[in-house]
């Protein structure tokens, strides 16, 4: 087994990176949200600002310290820990129970196949950074990525409550259309690339250089996998599911405490799940600038480097995707259910299977 | 190439996403058992419907369109997977696997045409 064991790496690299970087989103998206509304967002738990560890100890931090909170997502977790999990006596008790659960297993489990940095070199072979390279890579995400509609169907549907069935029925209904056009953009990619594994693709993107990558082979299911990615994962201008003003809180409106909490992490993990796939699929993966030259150098630390840059390199991409999703979500209004519909069954999957033919058609010598 | 460790690595990083599944759902239960102190008041375990009298059972019927869409997404998504050997051999293919991969895109066309037409997707 020892030649494998490197293979535990890339396992703790990915699932200690997104479980780690899980609560700083949560404080990224409530400052950003803090900015955009010229706010100050939350500024009172931390090693900074007012009333902070430091501030007692007598060190002047000063007072709108934009990393003020900094501890906010700790003081939350704990928080919703210890709150009472109320497991009302008119829900399905299991699947009450149980979907919390799938909904955050699925977008985690996707980041399986997304090779996250470049490959190691270990006994003269080239190992891919990436939890599992698996000939079906897309087929794996695919079938998780249709696991997700699980977790709030079932959340909706346990709670016994009307404002949760609707938001439950609505979100299965949403995921399930813009799941089509994600499928066809990724069919689209796969022409492009002649293979299903994320692994061969950023390869192939590596050697094409900066002009190699996916956006600008395939700008159109570029953008249809932008969109469906936010449908995918519920956020704004797709926030039907959830929509404070009309359905209170959607498919958790009886959920509370860490449960309550599992949706919510469930969902940045699916934005983050989301980017690294774009990153990978469009943007060249972990590839950055300059990676070839220091690649080809002799010296084991520089080639070390190369590797823990483009680590960084697929962090900033993804970084890029989840950011830019929180922008949208701040600035722009919800869609109404049928402009929704509309979208997805009219516009996405038709252009979609254009985007196919077109690359079949351009394509075939 | 021997894809057995492959399959390992992602049998341990599922065990790992739900063992961490498990302990935050057992986390929430201990913590209420033995940590919180529950105050029963009435009402408080009644279904949430924004402080009006609960009115009706959420087990009601609801639209016929969710089921529409749910029976067409299998249909696409069918498509979908169909369409993926040809993605990945179109090349090989060549002219002719054009012509048939359009015939068959074509069907499924006109099939969304038709639902259109028919009215299917309209949401009022």
């Amino acid at each position: 087994m020892a030649p494998y064991l490197w293979k535990l790496l890339p396992i703790l690299l990915v699932f200690g990176g997104v479980l780690g970087i899980v609560p700083l989103l949560v404080f990224l998206e409530r400052k950003i949200c803090a900015l955009i509304q010229d706010r100050l967002g939350p500024n009172r738990v931390g090693i900074l600002g007012p009333d902070s560890p430091l501030e007692i100890l007598g060190i002047k931090t000063g007072e709108k310290r934009f990393l003020g909170g900094l501890m906010q997502p700790l003081a939350d977790a704990i928080k919703l820990i210890a709150k009472e999990d109320i497991i009302p006596p008119h829900v399905e008790k299991y699947l009450f129970e149980f979907a919390p659960f799938f909904a955050l297993l699925p977008p985690f489990l996707a980041f399986a196949v997304i090779p996250v940095g470049a490959p190691l070199m270990i006994d003269g072979k080239e190992m891919p950074l990436v939890v599992a390279d698996v000939g079906v890579g897309f087929l794996w995400i695919l079938a998780v990525a249709s696991l997700s509609a699980y977790g709030v169907a079932l959340g909706g549907w346990a709670s016994n409550n009307k404002y949760a069935l609707l938001g439950g029925i609505r979100a299965t209904a949403q995921m399930i259309s813009y799941e089509i056009g994600l499928g066809m953009a990724l069919l689209a990619v796969a022409m492009q690339y002649q293979s299903v594994e994320p692994v061969q693709i950023v390869k192939q993107q590596v050697e094409g250089g900066f002009l190699g990558w996916g956006v600008f082979h395939q700008p159109l299911a570029f953008l249809l996998f932008t969109i469906c990615a936010f449908a995918e994962n519920n956020r704004l201008p797709f926030d039907l599911p959830e929509c404070e003003a009309e359905l209170v809180g959607g498919y958790h409106t009886e959920y509370s405490s860490m449960k309550f909490g599992m949706f919510f992490q469930g969902e940045y993990i699916a934005m983050l799940t989301m980017g690294g796939l774009l990153a990978t699929l469009f943007l060249g993966g972990w590839h950055y600038p300059g990676y070839a030259a220091l690649s080809a150098s002799d010296s084991g630390f520089v080639q070390i480097v190369a590797v823990v840059l483009s680590l960084v390199s697929f962090g900033i991409k993804t970084m890029g995707f989840v950011l830019f999703s929180m922008w949208v979500r701040w600035t722009l209004p919800r869609f109404r259910y049928d402009q929704l519909m509309n979208l997805g069954w009219k516009v996405i999957v038709p252009v979609a299977l254009f985007n196919i033919v077109l690359t079949a058609m351009l394509n075939i010598h | 190439m021997n894809s057995s460790p492959e399959i390992v690595s992602i049998l341990i990083f599922c065990g790992l996403v739900m063992a961490m599944g498990l302990v935050i759902l057992g986390l929430v239960r201990f913590a209420t058992k033995f940590l919180g102190t529950a105050k029963p008041k009435k009402g408080k375990y009644d279904p949430y419907e924004c402080g009006v009298p609960l009115l009706g059972s959420a087990r009601e019927r609801f639209e016929v369109r969710f089921y529409l869409v749910a029976i067409l997404f299998v249909l696409f998504d069918i498509e979908t997977v169909f369409l993926l050997p040809y993605a990945v051999s179109y090349q090989r293919l060549g002219m002719a696997g054009l012509g048939e991969i359009l015939v068959f895109v074509a069907v499924l066309g006109l099939g969304l045409l038709y639902l259109v037409k028919r009215g299917a997707l309209e949401w009022e």
